[in-house]
Parts: structure tokens; sequence; C-alpha cells
């Protein structure tokens, strides 16, 4: 860095700064719709700038999903394609849940860097970040739940029911805005990005391994089996594989709804009140 | 816009504020004149940064309460956002977008349709030499850069108060100067600052008031020049064409200024403590009627720095260590 050498930096021009400082009308305040789409457009702009972490997230998936059908599918289901349509509504619902744990990591990003105190000082809808950001989220988790079923198709996967396949995209979806909001919660207690993806991560995979995505839970010890049982991931994979195949009963799908429900009643009030709280 | 001009705009009596065990801010006053840069000093860890935060309603304080344009920092804490800015230690702008998309962002939340927040990013990154980095990704901008961005996005609507926490750390010199000039740009508009900075030049540079403060309180208030008479006086240095003339002209000082000089090791140097300057302008007067050439001669005040020292016990530049070699 040899700065004599170098160029002169474009400098600030005083009498444009005047005129900018000068010319400024107060518009007025827009309304909360408005700010909360205004900061989902903002997610918009990361998934065009950050797309690696969006695909982080939903190759893992994508090479799970090729991994186990052919190395454990004839071992599983006696052949791989039967064991792929077993597999794939349950890779959907991992791949998306994985995508929510990024909710936390970009708010405690926003905190650590201290973007969340400009927003807290201007005169915005305290919520209009978390919800812009929720909503931003939302778009990454339909577009990883795209990425899934096409590979699925490309493997070979057959949906039962396209109106199925759309509704469990948005059933997941649904699961894991619930979902992040305990995410949110995590990322405003740790203290680093990193922290928080690592113990988002930790906690859902037990949740995600120990459920019914990868192999029916009537060949666990008891025990396992129990827990696979009352672990709302399997819920939502349950539902999720009810819907594809064209045969969900209502109880099925409404049960994942109803556990989301609970999951943000609980945790996006949480979350608020911890973020309004400030550091 | 400007009515209420002969309030304060910043009115804080006994803020305070504790995390856990630590008192951060213990019961600090501020009465800050509209239109003026008002400096608070301080050492890295002196309670700056969480003053600020409560006056910028970040954080509630746990005692004491502000005014900010009148209106109180708690219970109409929404009232003050909408006339202030905060630019914070940290760059409080999203490295992951690009400088355009940042400053569009701010002017969408404050209420500009969609062509006039683009319009007036476009105005603001021309005015502070950033339209050849806008479409950017501020990660790759340098701390200048980022800082003047930051800036930028604090006046996407001019504010009647400007909070600037520790604007030109981690710069160098030539990003600092213009740091400097884009804050007197502000205060000519009538923008009241409140500059928060541990660099004591900086204070003097910017601020028509100081407050010094030192583990949560301010412990000396004024201009800069009544800190620095505070202290102690300064000094008259002289140095004569002829050293030959150095005991007259010590003679005559002694006399006109009521105070002991000091012959420096330079055979032609002295210097004499003096309290105003205008006795010493008196005494550089005598000098010359008695037929005594100077050199040169100055009047050396102390330094901010040896105000803290004096203030305090200990120095402000505890935590000067990443300078930036010009």
């Amino acid at each position: 860095m040899s700065a004599p050498t170098r160029s002169r930096p474009p400098e600030p021009v005083l009498e444009e700064v005047y005129s900018a400082l000068a010319s400024t009308p107060r518009p007025p305040r827009p309304g909360l719709l408005s700010q909360c789409l205004t900061f989902g457009w903002r997610g918009m702009l990361k998934i065009k700038h950050v797309p690696e972490q969006l695909l982080d997230v939903t190759l893992t998936p994508v090479l799970f999903l090729v991994m186990f059908t052919y190395l454990f599918g004839g071992a599983v289901e006696g052949s791989t394609s039967d064991y792929l349509q077993y597999l794939l509504p349950g890779m959907l619902v991992q791949s998306v849940l994985f995508v929510s744990v990024y909710s936390g990591v970009s708010l405690n990003t926003d905190v650590t860097k201290g973007v969340t105190d400009r927003f807290q000082s201007m005169p915005i809808w305290r919520p209009a970040p978390l919800i812009g950001a929720a909503l931003g989220d939302s778009v990454r988790y339909v577009v990883a739940a795209i990425v899934v079923v096409i590979v699925g198709l490309v493997l070979g996967f057959d949906p039962g029911s396209w109106p199925g396949v759309f509704a469990a995209v948005l059933i997941t979806a649904v699961f894991a805005f619930a979902l992040s909001w305990i995410f949110t919660v995590i990322g405003l207690v740790l203290r680093a990005p990193q922290a928080v993806l690592n113990a988002g991560f930790l906690g859902l995979f037990p949740l995600v391994f120990l459920s019914n995505i990868f192999v029916d839970p009537e060949t666990l010890p008891a025990v396992l089996e129990a827990f696979v049982h009352v672990n709302p991931v399997s819920h939502l994979t349950t539902a999720a594989r009810g819907l594809i195949a064209g045969e969900a009963s209502t109880w099925e799908v409404a049960r994942p709804l109803v556990e989301a429900i609970g999951l943000f009643v609980i945790f996006a009030p949480l979350t608020a009140r911890l973020y309004r709280r400030g550091s | 816009m400007k009515t209420m001009s002969t309030e304060l705009a910043i009115q804080a009596e006994g803020l305070r504020k504790s995390f856990g065990d630590t008192c951060a801010v213990d019961g600090v006053d501020l009465a800050v004149p509209r239109g003026t840069v008002y400096g608070v000093l301080g050492p890295n860890g002196a309670g700056k940064t969480t003053t600020i935060r409560m006056l910028a309603t970040l954080l509630r304080p746990d005692a004491g309460a502000a005014r900010v344009l009148g209106r109180d920092i708690a219970s109409e804490a929404d009232a003050v956002r909408a006339h202030v800015s905060l630019t914070g230690q940290l760059a409080s702008v999203d490295e992951d977008l690009t400088g355009r998309e940042n400053l569009i962002l701010i002017a969408r939340l404050l209420g500009f349709a969609r062509a006039d927040a683009k319009a007036r990013a476009d105005e603001l990154l021309a005015a502070f030499g950033l339209s050849d980095a806008a479409a950017r990704q501020v990660k790759n901008y340098s701390g200048g850069m980022r800082r003047r961005l930051d800036i930028a996005a604090s006046i996407v609507v001019t504010p009647d108060v400007m909070f600037l926490d520790e604007p030109t750390t981690g710069l160098d010199p030539r990003s600092r100067n213009q740091v400097w000039d884009i804050v007197r740009a502000l205060v000519a508009q009538g923008t009241t600052v409140l500059l928060c900075t541990q660099y004591l030049d900086e204070a003097d540079q910017l601020a028509s008031r100081i407050a010094v403060i030192d583990h949560g309180r301010v412990i000396a208030e004024g201009t800069p020049a009544q800190l620095k008479a505070s202290v102690g006086s300064g000094a008259l240095h002289v140095r004569l064409l002829d050293a030959a003339q150095r005991e007259e002209a010590a003679r005559l000082l002694q006399g006109s200024l009521d105070a002991q000089p000091h012959l420096e090791s330079d055979p032609a140097a002295l210097s004499v403590p003096v309290a105003d300057a205008a006795r010493a302008t008196e005494a550089i007067a005598e000098l010359t009627a008695a037929g005594i050439a100077l050199a040169d001669f100055s009047l050396g005040q102390p330094s901010l720095d040896e105000v803290f020292l004096a203030l305090t016990g200990h120095t402000a530049e505890e935590a000067a260590e990443e300078e930036v070699p010009a």
C-alpha cells in the first residue's frame, strides 16, 4: 500500500454536501406494512449478494438426498426409487429448517455490526426489521424447497399430487417461519454469528435425525421411537409426506400448523422483547 | 424549521446506567446549546458510548432524565427518533449491500417514494465522493469510505441533532479531515452535533464546548479555552535575534508579566508563564519599544492532553494503539 503513488481517492465535495443537507424534505412516515416490505426487500438483496448463504444449506440436503438414496435406498426400502419416494418430503423439511437457522445468524450480525443501532434510532415501527427479515427469509425457504423438489424430479421422484407438493412447500415454509423465532432469540442472546450458527445446528441436528425423515420409526428401539413420535419435525414430515402423496389426513396437516403457532406465540414476542431491550 | 432556537438541544440530568455490577454512567449532566458541536471527551470505557446510546433512545437510563429538542427520551422516544441521527462507533451500514442500496433502504424507511429514494441516494453519494463505489458492496469499502457512507445514511433527512460516536477512530489523517469538514458543514446548516471522541485535538478542532468524562462522570465542562485555562496558564515563548540581549529581555519581561522568566537552552530563547494573551501582547510591544528585536514568539497553551492529565491524574492516550501512519 504505497499511498503517495496511488491516485487520489475520491473526495467529498463540500458544496454538494451543503446542498444535500439543505435540500431535504421530510416525507410523511411510511405505513407499517411498507416498512416491513422494505426490510423484506433488504432480505432479497442479501440473497442476491450473498447467495452462498442459501446455497450452503441447500446443497447439504441435496447431497444427503443423492447419497442416502443410492447408499441406503436398497437396504432401507428394498429399492432406491422406493426410498427416494419416502425420503424426498423429509429432505424438503430438513433443507428448509436448516435455512431458518440463518434468521438468527443475520440478526446477530446486524446487532454485532451496529446496523441494529441505526434501525433502532430511526423513527420506524420497532418490530419492522424483525418482521421484514422473516418475510425475506420465507422467500429463502421457498427457494430451498424448490431446489430439493427439482433435484428429486431429476433423480426420478414421482409426486403423487402437484397441489400436494405445493401445499407441502407451503406448510414447511410456515413451520420454518415459526421455528426461525427460536433462532432469532438465540441470535439476540449469543455474542457472535458463528456461535449462533453452531448452536442452531446443534439443536436442529438431533431433531432432524431423530425423526421419521430417514427411516420408519417402527424399526427403532422403544425410547427412540417414543421421541420420534413426539418430535414436531416428524409431525411436519408426516404432513409433507402425506400431502405430496395426496393422502394426508386433516389432523396430520393441522398438527404441525398448531405447533408452528405455538412456537410463534412464544418465541416471536420473546424476540421482540430482547430486541427492544437492546444490548 | 428550527423554531425553538433559544432552547437547549440536549439537556440531561443525572443520567445513570449500570450493566450488572459495572456502573457505566454515574450521573451525567449535559446542557448542549443548539447549532453547536458539543464534545464529550474521554478515554475508552469512560461512559461516552453508553451516554450517547441513552440520548439516542437505544438504552433506557436507570435513573435521571434527558430531553432532546424538548422531548423526553423515555416517554417521547419516538418523537426524539424523528429528529435525531446516530452514527455509531461501528459503521452502522449493511456490509452485504452496496452503498447505494444502503442509502435507498434508509430513504425508503423514512418515507421517500421509490424514485425519490434513488435520487436522494445518488445525490448523497455524489456529495460524499462515493459515486464510483455506489454499486460496490460496502464490505469492499475502505474505512474512510465506510464512515462517509455511514454519515450520509444519517443525513438522508437532515437531522436536528446528530450523535457522532468516535467518527474518526481508525481513520487516516486525510479521511479524518474529510469527516471534520462534513461535521462543520452539518453545523453550518443548523444541526446540533454531539461528538464523542477520545481524540483531544478533534474536540479542540470542532467543539465549541467540551465535557470531559471519566468513570461515568463529567469531571470538567467548558469551552476548550476555559478548560485549558482552568488547568493552568500557558507560556510566552520568545526567541531573540541577538542572544546578547537576553538578560535585558528577561528583566523587562519579568517586570511587565510579573513572573519569573525561564532561560531556555537555546541562548537566544526564553519563556515566561502568562495567564492571558492581552498581557503577553503588551509585553512583546514593550520589548520591541526597548529595541529588542525578535526572531519569533508564540503563546503556547497547555494541550488538552495536559488538561486531561491534570483533571484525571492519568492521560487519555491509553488506547492510542492503532494510529495509522500518514
